[in-house]
């Protein structure tokens, strides 16, 4: 009498199998359906030489990719029937390059403010996210895709040649494939680091008012950055101390705090800290910093590495260099420094990747790959470090750098060398998809070629 | 300070060294490289027989002549010495006369500093020529000059002997000031609006125009013997201005839209001068024919885009399409990090427009050598010119390629091996330095501590840092003294 009629378990069991279950699974499915249908098509490249960067190059291989993952390689493998077939004959397969630090999708136009959500106002901002900013819109991704670059890691607050730098904690960095209707589906991972720009000891700041250097004494300038560096570290403690209360205590005894709770990845040691730092001195204290913080860290920038890589070597700190073709950072230190210290780096035993810090010169990834291998590096390492080792840095290895099943199918076929400058890219690969490699320039030049036609 | 006065030493050493050899009266003679001359074809195993720094003789069945120094290029690139049309190195202070709108009357010769370490940057990037000149904060600004890379050498040793001067002129954002202000307690300056920049231009040529023909009467009133005249006033910022009305300099003109490098050609049109080139020219593809029609040049980067607004349209076509339609074209680096790598920059052309080798090393070479009027004199291989050269280990269009010397005038001004050489023995002098400010450095200290100590009695110390006031002047001027 005072069960419900529902209460008899072979009722509720029956009506679940029969009605509410499958009416449960038809909804979440729908949107993944609706998914799959723009990636059902499954794509065989055939013929082509394959790199697969996770062993020797196979020839003549096939490669099939099926539902947004690489589904198999080899030289023995069949081509699903229905399947889209590239012919790759004469060319090369290579896994989509890899640009770490950029500000792509979240800059426009470097001197409009209006377009640009890189740098935000304040030094503590870890409740920050790039993801929210980066616009699938943006002129940049066809273009930088038309060079082979698959995906990025927009870094909120990265310095850069046509943006400013973000303070102390600038966010958090997002990676993602550069092709997507929304973020939602471009998105690898939105969280894949803590940005911190690591503070110097500066004793000469320009001065706009006089439109000259002012001087300040080192004490001074030294003072204010062991303020910044104890700032970071209370951060970091008053994390952990929020973590332990969120874990152990009653919801109802602590506030909910958005800084440090986006903080807790970095002490829990599941998020690394993205450390922008290029001077030695720098380097060596944040490593130090980060040892005795006991949070992961990768170094960005990295001008002066070679000074310090015995200590990066040391405590398995990887290293993101930017541009290698720049004029040294010391006056005397030697001409070709930037461009030969990636070999350099590479000898200690040091994992390095390539970056453009950039947007508009995301496209010059290979470039300045290639450069360091004329300095000295070893051209598969180079590839690596366009492809798999930012990936492995950031967690993404198992999903992202080399041609293997079970990977996101992000991959690039190529008239030859990617490191090379003439080298085209035929055809590119995002998720498994063909994507078109079709942009803004391509589109003015032929534009603007017809005004010539006409007037003839 | 320090550091500048070290690397001073290390400069003048390193130059010493290099002079010993460059200085060799002997013909030079180089063999066994494959040569890209960019004017006849490249040419297998051939030689270059370099004399008081002309090219003597080029080809594949060369001797080398007695007491000859010999060059072996087994392997090795050479490619004409790389011009860079548009750089500001080896300036020694600012790029930017800002205040006036026209400031015609600056020049980049009075301010050339030979020992610009972007200068041997440049140097170990293949670059021998570079075209100098000012910012671009002006609609008209300062005058230019084409120099060699002679590193180390005397001021007067840099300009291109015989170039034609220039004069930069700037259109757009930059001289209309968009995306930065002045600095604070400065009024904006005028112009503000590409409108106002064309006004700036045409008024100024207007009053250039008026002060030609004041000279113009006098001169004919002496030559033709009238007597007693009192010559017109002298207007240094007018000059240059009459010489661009007579084809005596050069106009390079930096400019981004379509729209202000066809104003400039009206301008121009109407003063009845030329525009020698355009400078970036980001939009330059956009009006291709009117540029060629009009006789100027395009000097450009590769693939720069998306910095400021005016270059939004900028693609990495650019190049290409205006060589293809007729514009004299070339790319430039406008800072040394660029220079470091213009063949690579070149090479882009080969990706973005199908530009032949060729005509992809023409515009770093030939291409800019006529748009700075020296063609006769640099920007190829042929007997006759300077023997500027530049040996690379691959084909310079490859991103492998590394610069392994360069020579200016049959000069060796850098070279890679005798660079990575001397590097152990420069690190011993930099450390040896280093000890030794570090050992004065203590001693003062000593000293000073010495001082305190005497001094116990004086409740204020010195305050090392802070400017002295007037109490403390003596004791510091004492303290220099000794």
């Amino acid at each position: 009498m005072n069960g419900t009629p529902f209460a008899d378990s072979a009722v509720v069991k029956r009506l679940l199998a029969q009605i509410v279950l499958p009416l449960l699974i038809a909804n979440f499915l729908l949107p993944l359906s609706a998914q799959a249908q723009r990636t059902a098509t499954v794509y065989a490249i055939k013929g082509g030489k394959i790199h697969t960067l996770a062993g020797p190059a196979i020839d003549n291989a096939t490669v099939i990719m099926r539902e947004g993952k690489i589904a198999a390689v080899g030289v023995n493998v069949e081509i699903p029937l229905g399947a889209q077939v590239i012919d790759a004959t004469g060319l090369d397969v290579y896994p989509g390059l890899f640009d770490p630090v950029t500000q792509v999708g979240l800059a426009e136009v470097g001197a409009v403010s209006a377009t640009v959500d890189v740098a935000e106002l304040g030094d503590i901002n870890p409740e920050l996210v790039a993801a929210t900013a980066v616009n699938p819109a943006s002129e940049h991704i066809p273009v930088t895709r038309a060079s082979g670059i698959t995906h990025v890691i927009a870094v909120p607050g990265a310095p850069g040649f046509e943006v400013q730098a973000g303070g102390l904690i600038s966010g958090r960095a997002s990676a993602f494939s550069l092709s997507g209707w929304t973020f939602d589906e471009m998105q690898i991972s939105p969280s894949v680091a803590m940005v911190v720009n690591w503070p110097i000891i500066r004793t000469r700041t320009f001065d706009f008012a006089t439109f000259g250097y002012k001087e300040k004494p080192f004490q001074e300038a030294k003072k204010e950055y062991d303020k910044s560096v104890n700032e970071l570290g209370d951060w970091l403690d008053r994390a952990r101390h929020y973590a332990q209360a969120k874990e152990k205590g009653s919801p109802a005894l602590y506030e909910r705090d958005l800084k440090l709770e986006s903080l807790v990845p970095v002490v829990k040691g599941t998020m690394p800290l993205l450390v922008i730092a290029a001077q030695a001195r720098d380097i060596r204290n944040a490593v130090e910093f980060c040892t005795k913080q006991n949070v992961k860290m990768i170094l960005a920038d990295g001008s002066q590495a070679w000074k310090v890589k015995d200590l990066l070597k040391e405590k398995n700190i990887p290293v993101i260099l930017g541009p290698t073709e720049r004029v040294p950072d010391e006056e005397d230190d030697p001409y070709d420094k930037p461009m030969s210290q990636p070999a350099e780096l590479h000898a200690a035993g040091i994992q390095i990747a390539f970056s453009s810090f950039g947007f508009s010169f995301s496209r010059r990834l290979s470039q300045f790959a290639g450069t360091a291998v004329a300095y000295g590096l070893p051209h598969d390492e180079a590839l690596k470090a366009v492809t798999i080792n930012a990936a492995e840095m950031f967690g993404l290895g198992d999903q992202l750098g080399t041609i293997e099943p079970g990977k996101i199918a992000n991959l690039i076929v190529t008239t030859g060398d990617p490191l090379e400058i003439r080298t085209d890219v035929r055809y590119l690969f995002i998720r498994g998809e063909l994507t078109s490699i079709d942009n803004r320039h391509r589109a003015l030049y032929e534009e603007y070629r017809k005004r010539s036609e006409q007037a003839h | 300070m320090r550091r500048a006065s070290i690397f001073a030493i290390l400069l003048a050493s390193f130059t010493g060294a290099l002079g010993a050899f460059a200085q060799t009266p002997q013909p030079v003679f180089i063999q066994n490289a494959t040569i890209l001359t960019v004017t006849h074809g490249n040419i297998e195993h051939g030689s270059i027989l370099v004399r008081d720094g002309k090219i003597a003789a080029v080809g594949t069945n060369l001797k080398a002549p007695d007491g000859a120094t010999l060059i072996d290029a087994t392997g090795q690139f050479i490619v004409p010495g790389i011009i860079d049309c548009h750089s500001h190195i080896a300036i020694d202070g600012n790029v930017n006369e800002g205040a006036p709108a026209v400031s015609s009357m600056v020049k980049i010769s009075d301010v050339l500093n030979p020992e610009d370490k972007h200068m041997y940057i440049d140097l170990a990037g293949g670059v021998t020529t570079a075209n100098i000149l000012h910012g671009s904060a002006n609609p008209i600004g300062g005058q230019t000059v084409v120099i060699k890379l002679r590193w180390g050498k005397l001021p007067s040793a840099l300009p291109f002997e015989g170039a034609l001067p220039g004069i930069k002129f700037a259109l757009g954002e930059n001289p209309k000031h968009s995306n930065f202000g002045p600095p604070p307690g400065m009024p904006q300056r005028y112009p503000a609006t590409r409108l106002g920049v064309e006004e700036v231009i045409r008024q100024a040529f207007t009053e250039a125009r008026e002060y030609k023909k004041t000279w113009d009467d006098y001169d004919r009133r002496r030559t033709s013997g009238e007597r007693d005249l009192i010559p017109p006033r002298r207007d240094e910022k007018l000059e240059p201005l009459v010489e661009v009305l007579e084809g005596r300099r050069y106009v390079h003109a930096h400019c981004y839209r379509a729209d202000e490098i066809l104003m400039l050609i009206r301008v121009a049109n109407e003063f009845g001068f030329k525009v020698r080139t355009f400078q970036h020219v980001l939009e330059g593809y956009k009006v291709a024919d009117e540029i060629a029609a009009s006789g100027a040049g395009g000097s450009t980067f590769s693939d720069w885009w998306a910095y400021k607004m005016e270059a939004y349209d900028a693609i990495p076509y650019n190049a290409a399409l205006m060589q293809e339609r007729g514009v004299v074209t070339s790319i430039n680096s406008d800072n040394p990090d660029e220079a470091r790598h213009l063949n690579q920059e070149a090479a882009k052309t080969m990706k973005y427009g199908g530009v032949s080798p060729n005509d992809a090393l023409k515009l770093i070479t030939l291409n800019p050598a006529i748009q700075l009027g020296i063609e006769n004199r640099v920007g190829s291989i042929d007997v006759g010119k300077d023997a500027d050269l530049v040996f690379y280990n691959h084909d310079p269009l490859s991103v492998y390629a590394v610069v392994q010397k360069t020579l200016i005038d049959g000069e060796v001004y850098f070279d890679r091996a005798t660079d990575l050489a001397r590097r152990p023995e420069l690190e011993k002098e930099k450390q040896s330095l280093l000890d030794k400010e570090k050992k004065a450095g203590e001693e003062e200290k000593g000293e000073e501590k010495a001082e305190k100590k005497s001094e116990k009695k004086s409740e204020k110390k010195p305050d090392k840092h802070k400017p002295p006031e007037s109490g403390d002047s003596v004791e510091i001027i004492e303290r220099g003294v000794r």
